[in-house]
């Protein structure tokens, strides 16, 4: 796709958003972007005493590496037992089939009466939202190891640990990767949410909601933006080594 | 002898169903040194009896002996080629040929000689860096077969190695193979449903028939290699195999 083709949509908001806020003429509705602009370029300032926008965002980084870490140590070894063991896998398929649609901020109220409000409530609600997706990838990604890889490997008396390592592993790999990628994106949204809730006094989600009740608009909005791009950074890194190192998988066929 | 089968067969119980008698009874012998194919229609058991002979399935009656001793389960004195997607594709060319002797414990200097020699000798130098997806269909089979030959196994089992190749290239793949079976002196049994594939390569063939999967015949190759796919000889012993395999059809 040619570059410039990204841009235009972009720019049509951009000028679209300029025109709509310049017609409604109320910043408490719909800031310009200029004064958006504004507050993104000073993402070291403080904002109404509750910190800048980098020490917010650099706080909510945090947070998500503590959670999604655990339910990375958590649901990768996990998924790889009940992929391989077809008898674990019908022992817990109903638990995760029943947990795993329950939304993580369902689990919020559990979490406040368990851990009460601060760090450790918040792990866990971000913990619980990338935990499934991993799981659930690393398991299909194990069963679904091609059949011949195994038998090659015990033709060559490869069994245990190293059938493990050097076959189910490697593998499986790509699909578990998909996993930590798809969890990371669900860890991010649960922790902006877990923020917003009462209590909080730190964090991107709390900024734009603390900011909502001062009526800061386009702090909500640069909040939003930054949001949305380290989101985006993330991603572009996990495609970026699955694009390295998962490249046998797309050229295999 | 070193593949002996006595009475070998195979019963697939199936749920609410009759149970299925995919090998019957099958003996032979196979001398070392030997090139067997063993050739039918899709359905006869050959990809199964070769998969008991490799010790990836277990018969349920009779004994398969590889010299003098019966195979329970995978056995490093039998190596096996698959059609295909049995390379890894995370790893080298290096790594997929060094595959089993990793998994032996073998040490890395001794292991990158072998490795050398084995893709010297399937004619891959200079790719020994590569993936196999950035090889063809024929190029990966080679290193299948240097991976298998690489452990020193004294039987080499293929089950239709060459059958997702094109044409062209099978017949290039056919000829490579007798020369590295002649260079290496290895058992060979080879499992196809190519009636020219067989009388070109083997020394034996013997012709199994569908359901249950029993020995229909056995012939015995003497034509000269390299053999002349155009030549009288190989035109009647292919017509006369293609009869037993159109008998059996019949039968059906």
């Amino acid at each position: 796709m040619k570059w410039y083709l990204k841009i235009i949509p972009l720019l049509f908001i951009l000028v679209a958003w300029e025109i709509v806020s310049v017609i409604l003429n109320n910043p408490f509705i719909l800031p310009e972007p200029a004064s958006v602009a504004a507050v993104l370029m000073k993402p070291t300032a403080d904002i109404l005493g509750s910190g800048s926008i980098l020490e917010n965002s650099r706080l909510s980084i945090w947070r998500v590496a503590l959670g999604f870490g655990l339910a990375v140590a958590c649901a990768v070894p996990a998924g790889i037992i009940i992929g391989r063991y077809q008898i674990i896998e019908d022992l817990v398929n109903p638990i995760i089939q029943l947990f795993r649609p329950i939304p993580p901020l369902a689990w919020v109220p559990l979490a406040l009466a368990w851990f009460k409000i601060g760090l450790p409530s918040m792990v866990f609600i971000i913990f619980i939202g990338s935990f499934f997706p991993i799981l659930i990838n690393s398991i299909d990604g194990v069963r679904r190891v091609n059949r011949t890889w195994i038998e090659t490997a015990s033709i060559y008396g490869a069994k245990g640990w190293k059938l493990l390592v050097y076959v189910i592993l490697p593998a499986a790999a790509p699909a578990i990767w998909t996993g930590l990628r798809v969890g990371f994106g669900v860890a991010w949204m649960c922790v902006v949410a877990a923020e917003m809730l009462p209590g909080t006094t730190s964090g991107i989600g709390y900024l734009i909601m603390y900011s909502y009740n001062w009526g800061q608009v386009q702090v909500i909005i640069a909040g939003m933006i930054i949001i949305g791009i380290i989101g985006i950074g993330v991603d572009i890194l996990f495609r970026a080594v699955e694009k390295r190192k998962f490249q046998w998988q797309e050229m295999n066929r | 002898m070193t593949v002996v089968l006595k009475n070998v067969g195979k019963i697939f119980a199936a749920r609410q169903k009759e149970p299925l008698t995919a090998i019957d009874d099958i003996s032979a012998s196979i001398s070392r040194g030997e090139f067997l194919c063993i050739l039918g229609p899709s359905g006869c058991g050959k990809t199964t009896l070769l998969r008991m002979i490799g010790g990836l399935d277990h018969p349920t009656s009779g004994e398969i002996i590889v010299e003098g001793t019966p195979v329970t389960g995978p056995d490093p004195r039998l190596a096996m080629i698959f059609q295909e997607y049995s390379l890894y594709p995370w790893r080298t060319v290096r790594a997929n040929v060094g595959f089993g002797l990793q998994m032996r414990g073998i040490a890395v200097p001794e292991r990158e000689e072998i490795v050398n020699r084995f893709i010297r000798l399937v004619g891959l130098e200079g790719f020994g860096d590569s993936y196999p997806y950035e090889l063809s269909g024929g190029m990966r089979q080679r290193v299948a077969v240097a991976r298998a030959l690489a452990t020193d196994p004294a039987v080499l089992l293929m089950d239709e190695p060459f059958g997702a190749l094109d044409a062209q290239t099978r017949n290039r793949m056919q000829k490579e193979l007798l020369l590295i079976w002649e260079k290496t002196k290895k058992t060979v049994i080879f499992v196809t449903h190519s009636v020219d594939e067989a009388v070109y390569l083997a020394d034996r063939i013997i012709v199994l028939s569908p359901r249950p999967g029993q020995i229909a015949g056995t012939y015995d190759v003497d034509i000269p290699r390299p053999r002349d796919r155009t030549s009288i000889e190989f035109a009647t012993l292919r017509r006369d195999v293609l009869e037993l395999i159109d008998r059996l059809d019949e039968r059906q």
